[in-house]
């Protein structure tokens, strides 16, 4: 397969230095709302704070792939004393949780990196934590070139529909409400 | 739809258990904004003057503010109101943290809560499903553990909880409501939800908040977080290091306490210690302090980190803010150590971090005095933390003395007697106040102690600087870019007052200066405390990134409600004239209106009798401090004067 150039965009979370302020999760759904900013609603944000006060436990954590069905992951990890779930540390919008699920409809929540064109300088969440938790890097890197197009918010939605309610009711849905 | 605000309130009845959604009249938010705004309002027309602080009748209200939950940085604040068992007035305690946001959320704009249960009970409101639980085994828990006990048994840690501790259950008259980081306090509220059964409210809310104009409300909250990093990089040069910055005062990160300990008074606010602070004890509390704070946190959305994480060794961890980790330990003549060590009890407790400290050490002095004996205090230890342990132990159970001390300085000075009275020194309208005794009389002030409808200087003061810098030059410096005074007249005044002279206090600044500079400063609360912002971010620190020129076009492009500067001006001064309407009809008068008399050495009798006729002019209150009828209807709050002239205020006074 062909090597192409990519610029990869990455965050560098720093939780150390995170104050568990949900400033980052006001704004990504500020921002994914429509009309853009038109409401806002941590609920719906593609990151999401890990926030344990007394146990000292601030995680940020990005919105990931739709997943099906829940992993087999239930160990637990010690940091510096302190004790995560496996789940603490994992993006995916899973079944086990209601993380990264629209609150109403249930619909996979993912962090598109505020893919914005022209390109913002750097995601919202990014620069609006002020704290500086969050570190946005861009790197370039030789990829393999993906044949495959990548699936947009709709088709990862209708995805996560028909696991749920299955392909025949997801269409006849769809037939109805397409009715005049 | 409804922009800004929600639109609805939760009304709960604990004596009826009924549990209702009522919507909002949208003509209230024009007039009042939201929070205390409309908390006032609430209480004008549900809570008639008889009412007693303990009695079905009275309500507790718990608010959100008009933009709160929003994304304008720093909108968190939950407004408690009610009648206060202590001052019998109306209170209103905010808190921060995150619960208000919480609750709007869920899809409510206040919660109003009314009656008594009989058993103890707490609520749990998530989104439309709302529940009375039982809370039998929550009794005697504190106030971080029940929330965290609640948070496990619903099993969702993002749940926000208010609670009461053992000082809530046993309606010690200055118990607070806590919330993590943050509690409402004064005012003693948290007797109020005590005496309504009411240990806990939970909150979990999924629903969304809509903005009227996103692109231009977007825009000035992007305004605000600019303005914010560059007042991070840009102190306030020449005041005290805890007031140069932004925020709520940074005693958690900041150990440099020689502005508080120094000026402010040790004891029941009785002693000066001018040479307290000193290199040794700067690096002894210096390490306290970085040995128990685990990390400085912020509130929702915010910031600023004026909170922290106090673990001290062999005890629960807990969250603290301000400037309560000085106030025990200056009462107690003692040190940070002993202040952290404390506070956590006190916290757990749900105590008011001002009163509860000048209450014991009210008591030690009777104790010293004569007037109490040994014998009130059976088994107390000699030491000085030791005692202030006993203390609080038997306050918030009200056993022996804790009972008479549980009501404050005022209360139990008139209870135990036999001189007992000279010592609630410290008590304005039978509230404690910081414990600060001064020399020269300073105009500004004098109003803001007399006149403050909180009761709490810290509520009213803010945007005119405490002291002129010693050089017209530096006031000229300071002055340039203060683009939050509401009108130019104001840098005159502050570059003209000079620390010594003619133009200094208490004569200047001038009568009518004055009564302006407090009417700004205080209007500038009143508006935070509608729209749920916190006071660190707008009128509590000098040249906030809200102020009156930027917050008319937050409502507007929030709500889609029309607001200019005098719109806004005039919605402030209305609720400012509720408030105190809602005192008056509680037969609060001029007699009412002063500071503790040895606040300051220098007294002027004369000046300060012109300050308060000038100021209730300005405010459209007649010599009584009674809002006349004339201003009344000209705020559109005709209503109040109707039951005035019904009630025979005006002629009988
Ligand atoms: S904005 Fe930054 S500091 Fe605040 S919660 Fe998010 S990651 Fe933490
Ligand atoms: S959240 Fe992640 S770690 Fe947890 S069960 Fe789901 S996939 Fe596994
Ligand atoms: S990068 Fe953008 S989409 Fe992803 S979490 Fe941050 S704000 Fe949301
Ligand atoms: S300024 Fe401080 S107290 Fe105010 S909201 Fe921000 S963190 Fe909370």
């Amino acid at each position: 397969m062909a090597k192409v150039k990519k610029i990869v965009k990455s965050i560098t979370i720093d939780a150390d230095k995170c104050n568990g302020c949900k400033a980052c999760e006001v704004i990504c759904s500020s921002w994914h709302a429509t009309p853009r900013y038109s409401s806002n609603n941590p609920a719906r944000s593609r990151i999401r704070i890990v926030r344990l006060p007394l146990k000292d436990i601030y995680l940020p954590v990005y919105a990931g792939e739709y997943t099906e069905a829940e992993c087999t992951g239930r160990d637990k990890y010690i940091i510096d004393g302190k004790e995560y779930n496996e789940c603490d540390f994992c993006r995916a919008s899973c079944p086990s949780r209601a993380l990264f699920h629209e609150p109403d409809s249930g619909l996979p929540l993912k962090c598109d990196m505020c893919e914005e064109t022209p390109a913002l300088e750097k995601p919202k969440c990014v620069e609006w934590c002020l704290a500086e938790a969050l570190i946005y890097v861009e790197k370039e890197e030789e990829v393999e070139e993906n044949e495959q197009p990548k699936l947009g918010d709709v088709e990862i939605g209708i995805g996560a529909m028909i696991d749920k309610y299955g392909l025949q009711q997801v269409l006849d849905t769809v037939a109805r409400m397409a009715k005049p | 739809m409804r922009y800004g605000e929600i639109g609805f309130d939760l009304e709960v009845d604990l004596s009826r258990g009924s549990i209702d959604r009522v919507d909002t009249d949208p003509n209230d938010t024009k007039l009042y904004l939201g929070g205390l705004g409309t908390n006032a309002k609430i209480m004008w027309d549900r809570v008639p003057p008889e009412t007693e602080p303990f009695s079905e009748d009275n309500l507790l209200i718990f608010s959100t503010g008009l933009l709160c939950g929003t994304a304008a940085p720093g909108c968190n604040r939950t407004i408690v109101t009610t009648i206060s068992p202590q001052t019998k007035l109306v209170a209103y305690s905010m808190m921060g943290g995150f619960w208000a946001p919480e609750l709007k959320y869920a899809g409510y704009d206040k919660l109003i809560i009314r009656g008594k249960s009989e058993d103890l009970v707490y609520l749990w409101i998530s989104n439309d499903k709302v529940e009375i639980r039982d809370a039998s085994h929550l009794k005697g828990m504190g106030a971080t553990e029940t929330s965290e006990a609640i948070r496990k048994e619903l099993d969702d840690p993002d749940i926000q909880v208010a609670a009461i501790g053992l000082a809530g259950e046993n309606r010690v008259f200055y118990a607070s409501i806590e919330q993590g980081r943050s509690s409402a306090s004064r005012g003693g509220i948290g007797a109020v939800m005590g005496d309504k059964g009411l240990k806990a409210v939970a909150v979990r809310g999924t629903k969304d908040i809509n903005i009227a104009d996103p692109a231009k409300y977007m825009e000035l909250c992007n305004d605000v977080l600019k303005y914010i990093k560059w007042r991070e990089d840009h102190p306030i040069k020449g005041v005290p290091p805890i007031l140069q910055g932004l925020g709520s005062p940074q005693e958690m990160a900041i150990v440099d306490e020689e502005w508080h300990t120094t000026n402010f008074t040790w004891g029941n606010s009785r002693t000066r210690r001018k040479d307290f602070w000193t290199h040794e004890i700067e690096q002894k509390w210096k390490e306290t302090q970085e040995n128990v704070r685990t990390r400085l946190i912020s509130c929702h959305n915010c910031p600023m980190k004026c909170g922290a994480t106090i673990s001290v060794p062999g005890l629960p961890t807990y969250m603290m803010k301000c400037y309560s980790k000085l106030t025990y330990t200056m009462a107690a003549y003692s040190d940070l150590d002993f202040g952290f060590k404390i506070a956590q009890k006190a916290t757990e407790y749900g105590l008011d971090g001002f009163s509860a400290p000048q209450a014991m050490a009210f008591g030690l002095e009777l104790l010293e005095a004569g007037i109490l004996t040994k014998d009130d205090f059976p088994g107390m230890p000699d030491d000085n933390e030791g005692r202030f342990f006993w203390l609080i132990e038997k306050i918030v159970r009200r056993e022996g003395i804790g009972d008479y001390l549980a009501d404050g300085t005022y209360w139990a000075a008139r209870r135990i007697g036999k001189g007992a009275e000279k010592y609630d020194h410290n008590t304005i309208k039978k509230h404690e106040q910081l414990p600060l005794k001064l020399g020269m009389l300073n105009p500004v002030y004098y109003l803001m102690y007399s006149t403050g409808e909180k009761i709490n200087i810290t509520q009213i003061e803010g945007q005119f600087p405490q002291e002129p810098f010693a050089t017209r030059e530096l006031r000229e410096e300071f002055v340039k870019d203060w683009i939050q005074v509401p009108d130019e007249k104001f840098k005159k005044y502050y570059v003209d007052w000079e620390p010594r002279g003619e133009m200094s206090n208490p004569y200047y600044p001038t009568v009518e200066a004055s009564c302006e500079i407090v009417d700004w400063m205080e209007k500038m609360h009143y508006i935070d405390d509608s729209l749920g912002m916190c006071a660190g971010l707008s009128s509590f620190p000098l040249k906030p990134p809200y102020h009156i020129h930027n917050y008319p076009d937050f409502i507007t492009a929030a709500t889609g409600i029309k607001m200019d500067k005098d719109e806004l001006w005039q919605a402030a001064t209305r609720t400012r004239t509720l408030m105190r309407a809602l005192n008056v009809r509680r037969g609060m008068r001029r007699a009412d209106d002063k500071p503790p008399e040895d606040h300051w050495r220098k007294r002027f009798p004369d000046l300060e009798k012109q300050l308060l006729d000038q100021y209730y002019k300005l405010k459209g209150f007649n010599d009584q401090g009674i809002p006349t009828k004339e201003s009344l209807v000209q705020l559109e709050l005709g209503y109040v004067a109707e039951e005035f002239e019904e009630k025979g205020i005006y002629v009988n006074g």
